[in-house]
């Protein structure tokens, strides 16, 4: 901090003229995409039902209502214990793999990412087959032992489909801060006495907290906002299906459901609110580089079996949805039966026949989509955390707020926005595909941008000082030290934004207008709505995910390639 | 422009010549929104085509209500030409709200009525191209493996046997469930109709949210019995699946329809396809084995597989009950509500006090209690009780002004809402009290 006192004066003013209009490029993107397309639409909330005038009305009714509150309570109950048991199944998986010298670290890493993959309604419906009341693993226990498990029961159903789906955030954003700790800092206080558990309590987990908080506070979020996995185990006292089910039920211009948006888009917000104080005032750079991460070891024998243990029965747990979804694309008929009757490959051979449009489009979305959102993420980042001007922070909480943005108001905000402005040829702007990619990328901007914001609270102000001390420019700075340095997190953004986006459903729902440009989600659904169309749906399912998997595991070898590089240059 | 349609004139005339195409052949996309699946989707468009060489099928799936919602946001430039799903009270809407372009099927051979309902809308604003009935289907694998009885009636449903083995979708989100449970109310009078859906509802399993979620989850054998449309059970059947499906007495048959929407693109297009569709070519397409519909013309029946249901001639459909849509659709909303407020959110109560009462009444079977018989019969009565009668339902200006809403009303929907809510919360906590009574008395 020495340093940044003694800079001239120049320096002193706000921001660069680069950076404001930056600024205005990001909020401009957000007011266009985000805000007034959200505020279209939440406005209700704010206007009497009957007469259209300005009122708060509808708030009272929302304190008042006995069933909200329960959903309320039930909601921060659930994300809490998502959380928790989160934690629990990634902790070990970022450990093992980042600390010690582990065979096939990337696998288990791309493994680990593909929970979050697991494309809609095709989730649920494996995790039905598998662990439902008459699911394989309940009809052998009643076989068997005569009784039966209610893993998919109530709230805690929820909780354990929602620690298994979401744990990937937490694991990405770990890994990558435990990959940028400082050995120097662990060979310190080894050289003090610290070991074992000791050292990885006070030294490595509280040196990979910007990673871990970006994590679990994506997690208590997604949690929090998600509708699908109660609507699918039919919980309803939950806050977000309260509002899916009043916009799709009651109708458009029904307040309560924007009243209950607005209640989940204030209390995201504050959610990160406290995420971002946890760590401020904290310094979690690092400044040497070069062969950072800790250091690895070989694990001894018996550490090994364990270890191995551990993550396999971790993997087969969180794996066990997509394993369902196999055996469902090659089963002929599976009802009420632990495994399929027959076993048959005529669904890949209907969906490879019938959807190859469908696999190029969702490539093609999704890797725009992830691009733009590490682009405006780092920008984002940067202006939060490297420049003074007053309000910065307000950028971070508006685009995080995207994540509370439930995908049905967001796909009739922009309806209703853009639906108006005519393309050259007389089309509406919002049956150009462009729009379904602007809508996965303001959708999934939020992942993104935590894993940038990581990364970046992890690099010392000092090797930007110094080169700009050298004469660098700000912009040349940003390209040469930043980016570089920010690698690993910008690759762990895009990472989950593609791979997220690569499974969007309900805003693309409301916004697809023509087949050939649809993703492959939107195919997914539509098979999975007939009795003949159930496998092939799950053979599309098992597609996505291997084309996802694929992809991430690539950018697993790259950032490993890149890290050895670094390390060994 | 001029130049760009005169060009485009020409390249089509003489693609006409060279290719031989009819002179009077429609051309380009007809674009519809659809809540059909696939299945029932693909067989139509591979027909139509072939029927109209030039012409492509565009299918856009969406479920009814969304379907209802796009095409209302996109009124101001409309890029579909045709509405296709299930439920009339969508097209109602559609067509309150002016959405949707009249047309005179020229089509002939179509009755006016199947079962008590007339096929087509008086005022020409959609027409029925297949019939669909409501009732009950289940998975046999497992009934024979949990033991419970084949059910023929909805009052089946509501025995201690089917505790816990039942599903439905609720009606708010599911066009087809509310049609089945407005022919309950119609069938059977709102007092008694509301005491069946409340006595079935004390054994359902789940509420799902989405039509198809009931019969996915009876055909993967999570649940062993929904309520479901007709073609839900006989499509499955028709994949392979070992379910069965029943039409119980009350119950009733109505069209699932087909309009042109208003304004759309390809107006001649969209003639085109309806007139398919309710042509003998396109008629037969909705036997295939995917699709399984009751066809609205009589003469197609003919070539319909051994046991396939014929509404036109089965002694069980000509039983069956006048549906009044209007009575329908002037409180669809109410309905809903109510299902929700009172069976929707109170769901894990509702089963558990049905359970204590199941258990009584076995307890009863065995040993005569005239205490325990009358705390039974009460909590039953409080179960029942409807917080509004059905004049109010649709004639009582606070309630209706809530639910329309309109510069003119004076109470919001909300403050209904919990009125309901808590007059549930106090009646299921009082029949609770009169079940353990019940439950204790009669051991």
């Amino acid at each position: 901090m020495q340093a940044a006192r003694s800079l001239p004066a120049p320096r002193m003013a706000l921001a660069t003229p680069g950076q404001w209009l930056t600024i205005l490029g990001i909020a401009a993107f957000l007011g266009l995409f985000l805000v007034i397309p959200v505020a279209m639409v939440i406005l209700v909330a704010f206007q009497d039902p009957n007469t259209g005038a300005l009122t708060l009305v509808n708030f009272a009714d929302f304190a008042r209502n006995e069933l909200f509150l329960r959903s309320f309570a039930n909601s921060l109950y659930v994300s809490g214990m998502s959380v928790v048991w989160a934690t629990l199944l990634a902790l070990p998986l970022a450990y093992f793999t980042t600390r010690f010298e582990f065979r096939g670290a990337a696998i288990i890493q791309t493994l680990g990412v593909i929970p979050l993959i697991m494309p809609p309604f095709a989730g649920a419906i494996a995790m039905q087959l598998l662990f439902g009341q008459n699911g394989s693993i309940n009809l052998l226990l009643d076989e068997w032992f005569a009784f039966k498990l209610p893993f998919m029961d109530g709230l805690n159903g929820v909780i354990f489909v929602q620690s298994v789906h979401y744990f990937p955030f937490i694991l990405i954003n770990l890994t990558a801060s435990l990959r940028n700790i400082d050995r120097s800092m662990e060979e310190a206080a080894q050289n003090l006495g610290a070991s074992g558990f000791r050292l990885f309590r006070r030294i490595v987990f509280p040196l990979a907290m910007p990673g871990y908080i970006a994590g679990a506070s994506l997690v208590f979020i997604k949690v929090f906002d998600d509708l699908a996995t109660p609507l699918l185990l039919n919980v309803k006292d939950m806050l977000a299906p309260q509002a899916y089910l009043r916009i799709t039920s009651v109708g458009l211009n029904d307040p309560m459901g924007y009243v209950i948006s607005v209640v989940l888009i204030v209390f995201s917000i504050l959610s990160l609110f406290i995420a971002t104080q946890a760590t401020r005032g904290r310094d979690y750079a690092t400044v040497q580089r070069g062969g950072g991460g800790l250091s690895k070891r070989p694990l001894r024998p018996l550490d090994a079996v364990m270890a191995y243990g551990v993550i396999l029965l971790i993997l087969a747990l969180v794996l066990a949805p997509h394993i369902g979804l196999f055996l469902l694309s090659i089963a002929t008929i599976w009802s009420f039966s632990p495994l399929p009757d027959g076993y048959t490959l005529a669904h890949y051979s209907r969906v490879l026949a019938e959807s190859g449009q469908f696999i190029w489009n969702t490539l093609l979305y999704a890797t725009l989509a992830g691009l733009i959102g590490i682009g405006i993420g780092t920008a984002i980042s940067y202006i939060v955390l490297r420049t003074r001007i007053p309000g910065r922070e307000w950028l971070d909480y508006v685009a995080s707020a995207a994540l509370a943005v439930p995908g049905v108001v967001l796909g009739i905000g922009y309806l209703r926005t853009y639906f108006g402005i005519p393309l050259p040829g007389g089309q509406p702007l919002t049956s150009f595909w462009i729009i379904i990619v602007i809508a996965l990328a303001v959708r999934r901007l939020p992942y993104a941008l935590r894993a940038c914001m990581a990364a970046m609270q992890q690099i010392s102000v000092s090797l930007e000082e110094a080169a700009e001390n050298l004469g660098a420019t700000k912009s040349s700075t940003i390209r040469r030290i930043v980016m570089p340095l920010m690698t690993g997190g910008l690759l762990a953004g895009f990472v989950t934004s593609f791979a997220t986006a690569a499974v969007e459903l309900s805003a693309t729902m409301m916004l697809v207008q023509n087949t050939a440009d649809a993703p492959l989600a939107y195919g997914l659904y539509v098979f999975m709505q007939s009795p003949a169309g159930r496998g092939a749906g799950a053979a599309l399912g098992i597609i996505a995910v291997l084309i996802v998997g694929i992809s991430t595991y690539l950018s697993q070898s790259l950032a490993e390639r890149d890290r050895r590089a670094k390390a060994g240059g | 422009m001029q130049n760009r349609r005169v060009l485009m004139a020409t390249l089509a005339l003489s693609a006409a010549i060279t290719f031989g195409a009819p002179a009077m052949a429609q051309q380009g996309k007809v674009t519809v929104v659809t809540s059909f699946s696939k299945d029932v989707t693909d067989p139509i468009k591979k027909a139509f085509e072939k029927a109209n060489p030039g012409l492509t099928l565009e299918v856009q799936n969406r479920n009814t209500n969304a379907g209802v919602k796009f095409i209302e946001e996109t009124r101001s430039n409309p890029q579909s030409d045709l509405f296709w799903a299930s439920a009339p009270d969508a097209f109602e809407v559609l067509k309150n709200k002016k959405l949707l372009q009249t047309y005179q099927p020229k089509a002939k051979g179509i009755p006016e009525k199947v079962g008590a309902y007339p096929i087509n809308d008086r005022d020409g604003a959609y027409f029925g191209f297949a019939a669909s009935g409501y009732g009950i289907m289940w998975n046999e694998r497992y009934l024979r493996a949990n033991r419970i009885p084949e059910p023929k009636e909805w009052s089946d449903l509501t025995k201690a046997a089917y505790h816990n083995h039942v599903s439905i979708a609720s009606p708010a989100r599911s066009g087809t469930t509310h049609l089945t449970i407005e022919t309950i109310l119609q069938g059977e009078g709102w007092d008694k109709g509301w005491g069946t859906i409340k006595a079935m509802a004390g054994n359902f399993n789940q509420i799902a949210e989405r039509s198809f979620g009931v019969p996915d989850a009876v055909n993967s054998g999570q649940v062993g019995i929904g309520i479901v449309i007709d073609f839900f059970a006989f499509s499955a059947q028709g994949a392979g699946f070992p379910v069965k499906f029943a039409y119980p007495s009350v119950t009733t048959v109505v069209p699932a329809n087909v309009a042109i929407i208003a304004g759309a693109p390809n107006r001649a297009g969209a003639e085109a396809f309806i007139e398919f569709i309710l042509s003998p070519a396109g008629q037969e397409v909705l036997l295939e084995p995917t699709i399984r519909r009751l066809p609205v013309n009589p003469e197609v029946y003919a070539k319909a597989p051994a046991g396939f249901p014929n509404p036109f001639k089965d002694a069980n459909f000509k039983a069956m009950m006048t549906f009044d849509v209007d009575r329908s659709e002037g409180r669809t909303a109410v309905v809903d509500t109510l299902f929700d407020q009172l069976i929707s959110f109170h769901l894990n109560d509702l089963k558990a006090i049905t359970k204590m009462l199941h258990e009584a009444e076995a307890n009863l079977a065995k040993k005569d209690s005239a205490p325990a018989r009358t705390a039974l019969a009460e909590a039953r009565k409080l179960i029942a009780a409807m917080p509004i009668t059905e004049e109010q339902a649709s004639k009582d200006p606070q309630i209706v002004g809530a639910f329309r809403g309109g510069a003119d009303a004076k109470t919001r929907r909300a403050e209904f809402e919990q009125r309901w809510a808590a007059f549930a919360k106090e009646n299921y906590a009082k029949a609770k009290t009169l079940a353990e009574q019940a439950v204790a008395q009669s051991r």
